[in-house]
């Protein structure tokens, strides 16, 4: 037996997978609540009491884990232009696994430095300007930032020609810099992958200690990336396959959290109706959104406020009365676990309005235009109609009945035409919550990590 | 350091509800050719779009193709937006069919000069006249700069 031990520092709860790599099984899972305002060692051994003792006294191949305690990866970026460089710079930290607090454009203000000073994040991301075009700007917020109480690390992903004085006008004044290539080096050109691994870097070298997590690496090898990052390089295992192991194609993963909403999609996302002409920024081919503000525990308060008590209803067989009530007590004990039927009826409402708002912002758009020869349609973000897998990954989708049904609510809809979410993909669900194990194994043991994906996925039509 | 097409990048687009792709493709790449950086925005831009893409790529010049005959009314304001960009003082170009119906050249170029364009160019004129024009009017030397068209 070959076992490799897989961990998840949650936000909530911190989740182990014990996985036979020789068997390609998975072993044995439990969960305890993450203590990291006290010790996080706590929480991991809680969770490692309750694995069978055969197994926890065993020998592990390997010990890999990944974290979104202690509120997850938090940056701020900064770019040139709101739709430009901004956007690319939002969308490589994204990519990364972060949760983008705030997002700057154009010269930072007085009032935006104070801002960012107190947002504190864990690391900034820096932009502007194509290669070769604007320096002006990311110099001067350069020199802004070096007179700053910003302590973080900062990642310098600017046009290349600035990137040697920022760098130079930042670490000179004690800042900690790293340059990589610019997540945009020219107009609507889309470079986000030097960034994301340099922030994986930064999370890997420096987040973790920064955290108070690095007491966890007595323990596990490594804490290797956010969770969200495990969760995409899953889908992206899944959706590419291996050498020898064919992939499902392009895919979504809804990932629904105590406190987020993550949409992953692998693939291009090119219109698939003729006559249809792209815009805007091109999307990168594995894209994650996370809406911060749709969790089915921490923020169930927020989705009522943003999808509406209607919404919430459609998606109910009860009539919840005391609904606001219901769902102030559930964000305030977030390891609250449903008991009653009205309990589930409740989650499943509040986690299919939560994963159709996310859908709707992850999913391209069309917009109509007429024009002296008549209608023309231009499309905006990716195309997911075509889609051919749909999967479902967060606590509520093992144990609910009717988590199949969660993901049927997020699909295409004719009163929506406009809004291009997947027509009639296959649906699953990551039943044994290993998602993230697999990503975690993807790098090390890509064909075995592949085919314990599948056969766990749980199919619903 | 003296000024080639090679250190001057332009921003090219076609500007409205306007799918006149063909000539687009051809003016990239006759600009291109002569060594200029071309940041080519496509079809179906506005020109918010213009202005964004010349802002973050520091553009000398932006040339604005708009071929469905509603050049007037879709190129009003554009240098006033320039203008409260900060890219006031922006290389502005146009041309294509820009008007609809028989109408005297001199006037359609006289009502674009107005609107703030430097060159306004009739419908057929030869991608090479544009680029020569664009040349001299960014002081570039002719004879350094320029690619290998194949």
């Amino acid at each position: 037996m070959s076992l490799a031990l897989l961990i998840d520092f949650g936000s909530t709860f911190t989740k182990i997978q014990a996985i036979d790599l020789a068997a390609e099984e998975i072993v044995a899972y439990a969960q305890s609540c993450t203590t990291v305002e006290t010790d996080i060692m706590v929480g991991l051994r809680e969770a490692l009491d309750l694995l069978p003792p055969k197994i926890r006294n065993s020998t592990f191949s390997c010990k890999l884990s990944s974290s979104s305690a202690a509120g997850g990866l938090a940056m701020v970026t900064i770019g040139l232009i709101p739709e430009l460089s901004a956007e690319a710079a939002r969308r490589a930290a994204l990519g990364a696994g972060a949760k983008v607090i705030r997002v700057y454009s154009f010269r930072l203000s007085s009032r935006e430095l104070q801002e960012l000073e107190a947002l504190k994040p864990d690391i900034l991301l820096l932009a502007g300007g194509t290669d070769g075009g604007n320096s002006e700007v990311i110099l001067e917020n350069a020199k802004k930032l070096a007179q700053s109480q910003v302590r973080c690390p900062i990642v310098i992903a600017g046009n290349k020609v600035a990137a040697d004085e920022v760098n130079d006008l930042l670490s000179f004044s004690g800042k900690t810099t790293l340059v990589t290539d610019n997540v945009m080096p020219e107009v609507n050109g889309l470079n986000v992958e030097p960034a994301r691994a340099m922030i994986r870097k930064v999370f890997i070298e420096r987040i973790i200690e920064a955290k108070g997590l690095k007491k966890a690496e007595e323990f596990v090898e490594g804490i290797l990336m956010p969770t969200p990052t495990a969760v995409l390089s899953a889908a992206q295992l899944l959706s590419q396959g291996t050498a020898s192991e064919r992939g499902l194609g392009d895919l979504v993963v809804v990932d629904i959290g105590g406190a987020t909403t993550d949409v992953h999609s692998i693939g291009l996302g090119n219109p698939v109706q003729a006559g249809v002409v792209c815009k805007g920024l091109p999307e990168p081919m594995a894209k994650r959104t996370v809406e911060g503000d749709l969790g089915i525990r921490y923020n169930a308060n927020f989705i009522l406020k943003l999808c509406g008590q209607e919404r919430i209803l459609k998606n109910a067989r009860f009539s919840h009365p005391d609904l606001l009530q219901k769902l102030q007590s559930l964000s305030r004990s977030v390891e609250t676990l449903p008991r009653s039927e009205e309990d589930l009826d409740l989650d499943f409402a509040l986690a299919a309005s939560a994963a159709q708002s996310a859908m709707e912002r992850h999913a391209g758009t069309i917009e109509t235009l007429w024009g002296p020869q008549g209608q023309y349609y231009v499309q905006h973000g990716k195309d997911l109609t075509n889609i051919g897998h749909l999967i479902g990954t967060g606590g509520i989708f093992i144990h609910h009945s009717q988590a199949g049904e969660i993901l049927r609510k997020t699909l295409f809809s004719l009163q929506e035409p406009f809004s291009l979410r997947p027509r009639d993909p296959a649906i699953y669900t990551d039943a044994r919550y290993c998602l993230f194990a697999i990503g975690l194994l993807a790098d090390r043991y890509p064909e075995q990590a592949c085919r314990i994906a599948r056969k766990y996925l749980k199919k619903w039509n | 350091m003296s000024s080639t097409p090679a250190n001057k990048t332009v921003v090219l687009g076609v500007l409205g509800v306007d799918a006149h792709v063909v000539g687009n493709k051809i003016m990239a790449h006759a600009l291109e050719s002569a060594g200029f950086k071309v940041a080519n925005i496509g079809i179906f831009s506005s020109q918010e779009d213009f202005i964004r893409a010349a802002i973050e790529s520091a553009a000398d010049a932006i040339l604005v193709a708009s071929l469905c005959g509603h050049g007037e009314m879709e190129c009003r304001g554009f240098r006033d937006k320039c203008m409260e960009a900060g890219i006031g003082g922006i290389q502005l170009v146009v041309g294509g069919n820009l008007v609809v119906g028989k109408q005297q050249w001199e006037d359609v170029e006289r009502r674009f000069l107005e609107m703030g364009f430097n060159r306004v160019y009739p419908p057929g004129v030869s991608p090479k006249k544009v680029v020569e024009d664009l040349k001299r009017d960014l002081n570039c030397s002719s004879e350094s700069g320029a690619r290998s068209s194949g």
